[in-house]
Order: C-alpha cells, then structure tokens, then sequence
C-alpha cells in the first residue's frame, strides 16, 4: 500500500467511525432519553445545529488548506446588525437579505485580502477580524435589538415542511451541502484546496494558484456566514450585535470532530457534517437528561481531546507493526 | 472556478432575488394581535400538588438571580411541587431557546423566565404555551404576547415614594437633603427622582428641602468626589439620597471616614453584602431594595396559580402568594411585587446578595 493509499485508507475509517458513532449515538439515546426521539424534538435539533452546520462547510475547505476562518461568528454578528438597521431604516427584506450575504462575503474578501495578499498568517488576521467585526456590530446597533421582521419570514425560518418535523430551513442547507460536497470531492478546485493544505509548494508546481484559491474560499466564508447571519436573525427575531457569539469554536470543533486535520490536507465533508450532528445531539439529549452545563463542556471536551488523539495512536501502533514486520523479514 | 464566472454568478442571483420580489418593509407589517386566553379563571380552585415548574434565569451561577430563584425553589416546597433550575452559562439572546426547547420536551407544567431578549424568546415561548405550558416571566420580562404573566420587581412610583419616606424618617421630618444619582441621563434613575420630587411637594414633606441632585456616573471614584463635594456645598446637609447602588456605596465610604459619620445619613437603593459594614459602623441606619427571592417565590405561587386555573393572566384577577400575601394582576398580566424591601441593623445579616 503506498503513503497515500495508506493515509486515504485511515481518513476513510476515521470519517466512517464518525458517522458510526454519531448514527449509534442516534440510535441509543432515542431508545434511552425520554423524549429525545420525537419529531418535535428532531426538529429543534435540526434548527439548533443549522447555523454551525451551514458555517462548518466552508470552515471545512479552509482547514483543509491548512489555514483558519476564526471571524466567521462575529461576521454573523455584523451582518444580524446591519439587518437590523436598514430594516429600522425602512428598506425592503428582499434588499436586505442579498445585501447581507454580500455584506458578509466583503468582509471575508478583507480576511482573503489579508492572508493570501499580505501574506499574513490567518489564525493572527481571524482573531483580528474576528475582535474587529464583533466591534463594529456594537457600533452599528450598540445594546440595542431590532425585533419587527415580517412575520412571513421569521415563522417560515422556524416553521416545518408542511407540519412534519423538516424544517423549512433544512433545504437551503442540504442545497448547499450537496453543492460544497461535490466541488470538494469532486471537481479540481476541491483536489486543489487538498493539494494546497498538503504542500504549499507542490500544488505551486502543480499550477494551482493556492493564493488565488484561498482568497475565493474566504469570500464564500464570509458570504455563508452572512446568510447564517440572516437565517439566525429570522429565527430569533431579533437582530442583534451579540448574536452567534463564540459560534466560531463550536464550528472549528466540529470539522476537526469530524477527521479535518488542523494541519492541512485531511478531511471530508460526510465526516463533517456528522461531528456536526454528533456534538449537537450529545448535548440535546444530555440536557434532555438534565445534564449540567458543566457536565456537558466536559463532555464535549473530552470527545474532542479522543478524536485528536485516536487517530495519533492508530496510525503509531500502526507504524510499529510495519516496523517490526520489516524487522523480521528484511527481504520483503 | 475564475473570478469573471464566479463574479457573474453572484450578481446574476442578486439581480434574480431582487427582481423575484416586491418588497416587504418595516411599514407593511400589521400589529399582530396579542394572544389572550380564552378561559376563565377560577379563584376557588384547588392549588394542585406536584405542579413541574423549570426557573430559567438569564444565566446561571449569577449571584443575583441564584437568590431569585432560591425564592421559587422555596415557594414551590411550600407548594409540593417539582422544582427545576436549568440556564445557559452567558446572557445572550439566543442561548435560552435551546433551554425552552428542551422544557418542552420533558412536558413542565410551569416555566419561569428571565427573558434576555423579549423577542427572541417568543416563538420558542408560544410553541410551549401551546403545548399547554405556563409561561411566568420574572425580573425581565418577555414581549407581552409570549407569557401569561409578569413578575415585576418594583414600580417606579414605589421606588420613589421609598426614597422620599428614607429622606423623611432620617432627617426627622425636617431639613436638607441631596441625591447621588448616575448618569444624567439614566432613565430609571430620572423617573424615580422625579417622583422623589413630587413626593416632596406634597404637604407632609414641606420640612424637606432637596439642594441638589449630584451625579457620579455610576463610577465609584467620581461618586465618592461627588459625595465629598455635596457636603462642603450644604454644612446643613442631613441627608444622601442615592438610588444606584455604586453611589450608596461610595457615599456610605465617604460619610463613614470622615467627621460627618453620624451626623450625616446615607440611604438609597444599595445591597446587603456592599453595605452590611456600613450598617454595623452605623454610618447607615437604613436603606433599601426589593428582595431577589420574593421575586422568584411570586412567581412560582403564580405559575401554580395559573396551573391549577386560578388565574388566567387577565387584570383583575386574584390570587393568594403564600407569606406575601394576596395579589391582584394588573394592566397587560403585570404582577408587581410591591414596595422595596428596607434593610437595616435587625434584619442585614437575614440576606447574603
């Protein structure tokens, strides 16, 4: 088996553990917790994983690059304030909303601009983004909320797929999951964001324009995150400067959850998507259980800290096999 | 993907999504009608055993509302019913809605709010009124339409007539007295000395003289320089009124490290715990605050209330809250606590907030 084969063969396993575990997961805890598996209760656990979900897709192709989208909440924050304000102002929600999303994909063009501009590393320019955009959210809207959206939209956002337990807003994120998963795995660009994270150099010689590339994946960012943005503030409606506060480390937990290699190089979308579903669901059914707050970070923390070190001691006790096979039989 | 298709993609579905529509605006939107409930309420009904009532502060481990709902906690031992506390660890707004999700799933009789957001709590607060649950909000109230009642604290109208009764028993009935406000233009503070000062017009506080209202912004120092200033203005001052509770606490400071303690009182709005040594130097006789966990114990006598259909939320009805006596529902389901309580060298060491 090559290296490449070898390692594509353990992220296959890793991812497929992933969506084992979070289907087991599933399975024991609609058997065990009273009331977990309702379809009232699949329904706020869809509406309640939607915004990490929708952000973790292009949060997943720029880790594979080996970079980091950090500003993604405080953009959801930013762009739920300006919502807020041109609603006040008067405009019409068919303006605001497409001028939200572009309003979020500029400020990923100023994180792209940056990064592959100024070459500047991104985990230092998102921590920067992501202080500056929460502030200018505090000065677009200050304490205040804005609540009157029209009553169409918000209980459209919250409401189900003719009374069943699909919420409306399932179908923008399976369209837009389906579109990210095929170009990942699918189309050059997506063998581009994986040859980026796996050598900078190498995809240069290759002919990939790794800049170019993540300049394009910071801008979806940024847009996806305004449309999170939008989707938030109609849920709750309310639009706030505050809003999806710290969402940023429950999206980066769950690709990295998912088998994306913080590294670079590494990961799936299933596999994502999956540690969405996998932490969202652990928390719904232990609160369900009456879990303490406290409990459940400990939880989630624990997971996290096993889903780095699992594969770590797999691929180790792998290579020491390898290495006392050779030891025995050199001829091989 | 180059720039040019990815650049046309995105203008051509903005021109689409803008094109597709008319336009909603602030200006289209209709009042949406509060919902009222249609029953009607039994005052003679049996307070019913073993009422699930889930407190939902605005975050938990917060002194403050620890107190609050240690009240209900109380209330509902009284009342054999199941208590619950459950909470996010930050006040924001959305944080709660997961929590009212996951109280309706396990089927409470009763919730109880601290909403930190009026509005984005709603929808998630209807979905349980119509899955039959009790919805009492305390403390902050959420928007009207998405609660059967609301515990208020305190009126403006009582603060001010406490403040106005604390300046009348220190000073004996006669002489000066200031204020030690906040910011000049905080707004609860504004509307509690405003009825301060009608208080003081009437004829039992014709004695009273008011010199000054002083602002000290909420800022520890600055009140402190404030309070030291009010007392070389007016030598004849008897009395510092200060409804914030930094200013209660910088002046009692002031007052009681310098030649003026026991000559001049201090009083206002402050809590037991930033004021308990004030109170045992005797630099303060007395001060006020409503109390935290009569808060949380009306609201469970309330939710229980509304349970058993003795209430339904509406103005005028009746209903009996335990040690604190019998309440009646005011204006848009509001259930106000009642005047502030005192504290003073008897009772201080009762409260730990």
């Amino acid at each position: 088996m090559s290296e490449r084969g070898n390692r594509f063969g353990r992220l296959l396993s890793w991812d497929a553990a992933v969506v084992l575990v979070t289907v087991i997961v599933l399975v024991v805890a609609s058997g065990a917790v009273e009331n977990f598996g309702t379809s009232r209760n699949f329904t706020f656990l869809l509406l309640d994983l939607l915004p990490i979900a929708l952000v973790a897709l292009p949060m997943t192709f720029i880790i594979v690059t080996g970079e980091i989208d950090l500003s993604v909440a405080s953009t959801l924050g930013l762009t739920s304030a300006v919502m807020g304000s041109l609603w006040d102002a008067g405009l019409s929600i068919e303006t605001i909303i497409p001028l939200c999303v572009v309003l979020g994909a500029v400020l990923g063009a100023l994180n792209g601009f940056f990064v592959t501009v100024l070459k500047l590393p991104s985990l230092a320019v998102t921590i920067g983004t992501l202080a500056l955009y929460r502030g200018l959210a505090f000065v677009v809207l200050g304490d205040g909320a804005v609540a009157d959206f029209p009553r169409d939209y918000t209980s459209w956002v919250t409401g189900t797929i003719g009374d069943g337990p699909i919420p409306n807003v399932l179908i923008p994120l399976v369209v837009v999951a389906l579109i990210f998963g095929v170009v990942l795995h699918a189309t050059p660009i997506g063998r581009g964001v994986f040859a980026a994270g796996a050598g900078e150099q190498a995809a240069r010689f290759a002919g990939i324009r790794t800049g170019r590339l993540k300049f394009w994946l910071y801008v979806v960012s940024g847009a996806v995150a305004g449309l999170a943005g939008v989707l938030w503030t109609l849920r709750y409606s309310s639009a706030r400067a505050d809003n999806g506060f710290g969402l940023e480390l429950a999206v980066v937990a769950a690709v990295l959850l998912g088998g994306v290699s913080i590294f670079g190089g590494k990961g799936t979308l299933p596999g994502v998507l999956a540690g969405v579903v996998l932490l969202a669901s652990l928390q719904n059914a232990l609160r369900l259980q009456d879990v303490s707050n406290e409990a459940l970070n400990i939880v989630t923390g624990v997971l996290l800290i096993v889903s780095v070190l699992l594969p770590n001691i797999v691929s180790s006790a792998r290579d020491s096999v390898r290495r006392r096979r050779q030891a025995v039989s050199p001829e091989r | 993907m180059s720039r040019r298709f990815l650049t046309g993609a995105v203008s051509a579905g903005l021109v689409l999504v803008l094109a597709a529509c008319g336009g909603t605006t602030k200006n289209d939107n209709a009042a949406a009608g509060a919902s009222q409930s249609t029953a009607a309420a039994n005052p003679n009904a049996a307070a019913q055993e073993g009422v699930k009532m889930a407190f939902l502060p605005k975050q938990l481990n917060n002194p403050y509302s620890d107190i609050e709902v240690s009240g209900g906690k109380e209330a509902l031992g009284e009342l054999k019913g199941e208590y619950k506390l459950v909470g996010p660890n930050d006040a924001s707004a959305s944080s709660q809605v997961s929590y009212i999700n996951t109280l309706i799933q396990q089927q409470q009789d009763v919730i109880g709010i601290a909403a930190n957001d009026p509005n984005a709590v709603c929808p998630s607060l209807n979905q349980a009124r119509t899955a039959g649950i009790k919805v009492v909000a305390f403390d902050s109230d959420a928007a009207k339409d998405c609660r059967d009642v609301f515990i208020n604290q305190a009126t403006t109208q009582g603060i001010g007539e406490a403040l106005a009764k604390q300046a009348k028993d220190l000073s004996g009935g006669s002489g000066e007295i200031a204020v030690l406000s906040a910011t000049p233009n905080a707004t609860n503070q504004n509307a509690w000395i405003d009825v301060l000062k009608k208080e003081l017009a009437k004829p039992e506080y014709a004695n009273i003289k008011l010199d000054k209202v002083a602002y000290g912004n909420d800022d520890d120092q600055k009140s402190f320089q404030e309070a030291q200033g009010l007392l070389q203005s007016f030598p004849n001052l008897k009395v510092i009124v200060s409804p914030t509770t930094v200013g209660i606490a910088a002046a009692a400071r002031y007052v009681s490290s310098s030649s003026y303690k026991g000559k001049v009182a201090v009083t206002g709005l402050g809590t037991p715990n930033q004021m308990r040594a004030f109170v045992k130097d005797g630099t303060v006789k007395q001060f006020a605050l409503w109390n935290p966990a009569d808060i949380g114990y009306l609201a469970a006598y309330a939710g229980v209330a509304l349970k058993s259909g003795q209430i339904t939320g509406k103005e005028g009805e009746k209903f009996k809250a335990g040690k604190l006596g019998e309440y009646t529902i005011g204006a848009s389901g509001e259930i106000v606590l009642g005047p502030p309580t005192t504290f003073d060298a008897n009772n201080i060491d009762k409260f730990n907030f």
